[in-house]
């Protein structure tokens, strides 16, 4: 398989990802805020420093006004990490290689991001937020299925479900860490209840809420919390879950003793993090997490070094053909 | 209302289904009969289910537009087809191949001691002046010694019967997947036709493709690398790149998936690291292939292929240079060059053709321009072209303008009244101008389609026939026997 080709089907797996996930966060916040006083609601700014766009929006925009970070987060094409910025670029991977990805994918992510650009004013609007981007991310959920029920497991499949996972991970990651942020240990403040609530959506936007219920069958609390977002074993956005499931996929590659190296480390990293002491110092935890980021880029540039930007001959693939006359 | 050939008019037209009204060809019987025997919902729902299976194939096209960036369009077919008894397609096809091997001797003596000039049957200043002669392949010596290994000729019919070749493309060619894509579907709708027809099959070029490239492999492995060079999804052929890359089971690849070492060796980019390149069919114009050697602001090429190519260590096909004889002036001169090289006459004639570069022609192509069609001698796709008796005396007046100023770019011919072929217009069946676009292929051996791709001009009396100016596309069977 040609490297550029690899690195589509890896992109195309991060940006659908991407687009489904910033529609998590969204509907979830809009949420959040119905249910907590004027006073402690942390607004709409942390869903930029989520998506670590920080810089591109106070470009643009002078507060953090519901209207404008859904505007930018959706429909912004200044952003290129909104919703149908993602969309695009998806498509624009997609469109290179609609000869390996089943056509039905492609016909999906089309209409898709056809659909998200036609329907934007429904998506800016209260009422019509919940339901436009609950129809994109059913749309990118439609597109793993597709990729997992018509696509063989071939090289392809394998880097289009790490660029996915990987993906997932740094979000898990930075939901984590922003939200944290802004939210006081519980044992100091006397605010339990509202901490509570916001731990619960932290779990939603991870869609992780219910399973946290059935699995972990305890309150809902910052260090049940974390301990389930980092290491639960089965909850597939759990960090663990995504280094083993990284590691699964590069297993079917070629050469991927580097990337594995670094998927090693990682796991290494998320295995002996203190939670305890996280769950009750800010500072510990967003330290860990920067530990994490740095990791999960290190696997990016393992994997992108080793498979789609190759220059050195001395990379030669071990069973090439015997010369006679060359 | 039913197809009724009575009322078929084809006065002053030389038509390929029917010698006039009510009196199909003989080798269209089978075909007119049974279409006849359709009523006209059956006919219309016929072009309706090809025009879905083209939908659902994903056949396309792609125009560029100001307003709209590229846009895929589905690919336009009629299903009533054309048909050409076999023993006449015979004749053609010596013909081709007759030229198209002359073409090449043609090339290789260009490239290295100029004997057609020297000897005097060929100009010097046709040759300095000519924009895709390219002085970095002078004493090159490509596999087999063949330059153009991939040719599509443009053949038309006169009002008279006589077959001639308007002109022959010998940079990259494209249509033959529209060839290929046309049979599979009206193999679909007109599945009786086929089991009696005597329809000779289309479908070998594909293979006959691969083993044409794969014998230009500089090593002996026992499965050379041939891949497919596209300049990206944005180009209008990438359809057919992608198509063609797909039935031969190659690789399709951009520029920049490809690299060349420093001891001029050509890789590509994989997954499992780099893998040698031994054969390129590349779709990309010689200016853009290498911007070591060519144009230096080529972001589609591969920096350093020019130099493999010249080691020895990758074949390009077509070869780098090959175009010097797809010029509309050098045209004029195939038949003296089959003559020069092969001692033999051409098969097939040319259009006549007035070289505006000899002043006695250039004075009688000012007085008839409006009789004639004048092109300039690099142009392909129908662009820059003057169509005499639809002009407008503006448009006459700026080409006698442009001829005085550069008489070697220009060249005429008289109008030639295509052939038609009965096409589906709206709701009736009337004749339709077309062309017909065979590709030969050249290496080891020499191959040429059975038929290729007739286009047509959808636009009543229009001679026009290219897709991207409105044109349309026709299945072309070529009959045994009986006919069909």
């Amino acid at each position: 398989m040609l490297s550029r080709v690899g690195e589509n089907l890896y992109w195309l797996g991060r940006y659908m990802e991407r687009a489904e996930n910033t529609g998590r966060i969204i509907n979830v916040n809009g949420n959040l805020l119905l249910d907590l006083p004027k006073g402690i609601a942390p607004g709409w700014q942390p869903l930029i420093e989520i998506t670590g766009s920080g810089d591109i929006y106070r470009k643009a925009y002078n507060d953090f006004e519901e209207r404008n970070v859904v505007r930018f987060l959706v429909g912004d094409n200044q952003n290129p990490g909104s919703i149908i910025s993602s969309l695009s670029l998806a498509r624009e991977n997609a469109r290179t290689i609609r000869d390996i990805i089943p056509r039905e994918s492609w016909e999906l992510i089309n209409e898709l991001y056809h659909y998200a650009r036609e329907n934007v004013q429904a998506g800016l609007s209260k009422r019509g937020r919940y339901d436009y981007l609950k129809r994109i991310i059913r749309a990118a959920q439609t597109f793993v299925g597709l990729s997992d029920g018509a696509m063989s497991a071939d090289a392809g499949h394998e880097f289009l479900c790490i660029g996915r996972i990987l993906e997932r991970a740094d979000m898990t990651t930075r939901i984590i860490d922003v939200r944290s942020a802004s939210l006081i240990p519980a044992e100091t403040s006397g605010l339990l209840p509202f901490e509570n609530i916001q731990w619960i959506s932290v779990l939603k936007s991870l869609t992780a809420y219910q399973m946290y219920r059935q699995h972990v069958q305890a309150r809902v609390r910052r260090a049940e919390a974390l301990r389930f977002l980092l290491l639960d074993k089965a909850f597939p956005r759990s960090v663990y879950r995504c280094v083993v499931l990284v590691d699964e996929s590069l297993q079917e590659l070629s050469r991927s003793d580097g990337p594995r190296e670094a998927v090693k480390r990682l796991k290494k990293v998320v295995k002996i993090g203190d939670v305890a002491k996280m769950s009750e110092s800010n500072s510990a935890l967003h330290e860990f997490i920067d530990q994490l980021q740095i990791e999960l880029g290190q696997i990016h540039n393992e994997i992108s070094r080793t498979y789609f930007h190759i220059d050195e001959p001395m990379q030669l693939q071990s069973q090439s053909q015997t010369s006679v006359t060359a | 209302m039913t197809i009724r050939w009575r009322d078929y008019k084809v006065e002053g037209l030389y038509d390929e289904i029917m010698k006039g009204a009510g009196r199909p060809r003989e080798h269209a019987r089978l075909l007119t009969r049974y279409l006849a025997s359709l009523d006209e919902d059956e006919l219309f729902s016929i072009q309706a289910a090809a025009e879905l299976s083209i939908k659902e194939m994903g056949i396309t096209f792609t125009v560029y537009s100001q307003e709209e960036g590229s846009i895929d369009r589905s690919w336009p077919l009629d299903v009533i087809p054309r048909v050409m008894p076999a023993d006449e397609w015979r004749r053609i096809e010596a013909g081709l191949k007759q030229r198209v091997h002359a073409l090449n001797l043609f090339i290789n003596d260009i490239y290295h001691k100029q004997k057609i000039i020297k000897d005097g049957k060929f100009p010097r200043e046709v040759l300095t002046k000519s924009v895709n002669f390219r002085k970095e392949c002078v004493g090159v010596d490509p596999p087999q010694g063949v330059w153009a290994h991939i040719c599509g000729s443009d053949l038309v019919r006169d009002s008279d019967g006589t077959v001639y070749v308007l002109e022959d493309n010998l940079r990259v060619p494209s249509g033959v997947s529209y060839m290929l894509e046309n049979r599979q579907v009206v193999k679909r709708v007109f599945p009786e036709l086929f089991e009696n027809g005597g329809i000779l099959p289309v479908d070998d070029y594909p293979s006959q493709l691969f083993d044409c490239l794969a014998a230009l492999s500089p090593r002996r492995a026992k499965t050379p690398e041939v891949v497919v060079l596209t300049p990206g999804i944005y180009n209008s052929a990438y359809f057919e790149h992608s198509y063609i890359a797909q039935q031969m089971g190659c690789e399709l690849v951009e520029g920049s998936d490809l690299m060349v070492s420093d001891d001029d060796i050509v890789y590509m980019r994989t997954i499992d690291g780099l893998s040698r390149v031994d054969v390129i069919y590349r779709r990309i114009d010689d200016l853009f292939l290498d911007p070591e050697a060519f144009r230096k602001d080529s972001m589609l090429g591969v920096p350093g292929l020019v130099r493999a190519w010249k080691a020895g260590n990758v074949a390009l096909a077509n070869a780098p240079g090959a175009g010097v004889a797809d010029d509309k002036v050098v045209y004029a001169y195939v038949p003296d060059i089959i003559r020069y090289y092969l001692n033999e006459e051409a098969i097939l004639p040319n259009v006549p053709t007035y070289l505006c570069i000899d002043n006695k022609s250039q004075k009688h192509v000012l007085k008839n321009l409006a009789k004639m069609v004048v092109k300039p001698a690099n142009e392909s796709g129908g662009y820059g072209m003057l169509v005499g008796p639809v002009s407008t005396k503006k448009e006459r007046d700026a080409m006698a303008r442009r001829i005085k100023k550069d008489p070697r770019n220009f060249i005429a011919q008289p109008v030639i009244t295509l052939s038609t072929v009965p096409s589906i217009v709206g709701k009736h069946v009337e004749p339709r101008h077309v062309d017909l676009r065979p590709f030969i292929l050249s290496s080891d051996q020499m191959h040429v389609t059975m038929g290729g791709l007739t286009r047509v001009a959808m636009r009543k009396g229009s001679l026009v026939v290219n897709s991207s100016q409105g044109g349309g596309s026709k299945d072309t069977w070529i009959v045994e026997g009986g006919g069909a």
